[in-house]
């Protein structure tokens, strides 16, 4: 059998945690791409799901996962017939793959939210936003994390 | 809980004004474990909203995969002076509110 890098990290940094804290502990959930598709289906149903229009404005690497700064905009005149109703914000492998649903009207005059995420591992962020036409509109990128957030232990 | 607030005291009728939001509060995800086992239970904000003179002005649905302390900023047209009101809402019934002035000339 081979054994890719990543197994192979992933059972040497165990027998560390292992070797210093005499415990055991849960391989930590993961998300997978499959659930990540679900999860964008339960927002889109059977829309296409178009590339372009959607920015994503988030440092493609991280040092700590707990607080990664994201702001995503959407090319949109936002006029009272065309505008951006939500944008939403996925992850590929946190232990959940969604990251916030943001709900916009002709009167917030920019399609822009920002705010702070947490990323449990090196991955795929995916902003998709759905517009006043109900069509959907989606950009995605990689994101290299060091340090990862959510399922590590409490001290 | 504590909350900062972030809002343009003046602004002309029209104008787009970002509006800036922190709240304290640990997001617990419910996914970690203390060191003998045990699940932490999830604690989270669920749900943000903001009414501009009563009507609602932006939505937000957040998860556990949103950083401690939830920022977030979004933007919207300034079209009468009044009160932005900002609620807060999440597991074991939190509830937090805030609230913020505008004038509009």
């Amino acid at each position: 059998m081979q054994t890719t890098r990543r197994q192979f990290l992933s059972i040497a940094g165990g027998v560390t945690v292992a070797g210093t804290i005499p415990i055991v502990t849960l391989r930590p959930l993961e998300a997978t791409p499959a659930m990540l598709g679900t999860a964008i289906r339960n927002i889109v149903g059977e829309a296409q799901i178009r590339t372009g229009k959607v920015k994503l404005d988030i440092p493609p690497l991280v040092e700590n996962g707990n607080t990664v700064p994201i702001t995503v905009s959407v090319a949109s005149p936002m006029t009272a017939t065309d505008y951006v109703r939500s944008i939403h914000i996925f992850n590929e492998k946190n232990p959940q793959p969604n990251i916030g649903n943001f709900h916009l009207t002709p009167a917030s005059g920019r399609a822009q939210v920002s705010t702070r995420i947490r990323l449990a591992d090196t991955q795929k962020v995916v902003a998709i936003a759905r517009l006043s036409d109900d069509t959907f509109w989606q950009v995605s990128t990689e994101i290299v994390v060091t340090l990862a957030a959510c399922t590590e232990e409490m001290n | 809980m504590a909350a900062l607030i972030n809002v343009p005291a003046k602004a002309k009728r029209g104008d787009i004004i970002e509006i800036r939001t922190l709240t304290s509060h640990i997001m617990e995800t419910g996914f970690r474990h203390t060191a003998d086992g045990a699940l932490v239970p999830r604690n989270i904000i669920t749900g943000f909203t903001c009414r501009y003179n009563g009507a609602e002005i932006f939505r937000a649905d957040l998860f556990p995969a949103i950083a401690a302390n939830p920022y977030l900023s979004f933007f919207t047209i300034a079209k009468e002076s009044g009160k932005f009101e900002f609620e807060w809402i999440g597991d074991n019934g939190y509830s937090s509110t805030a609230s913020a002035s505008i004038t509009v000339e």
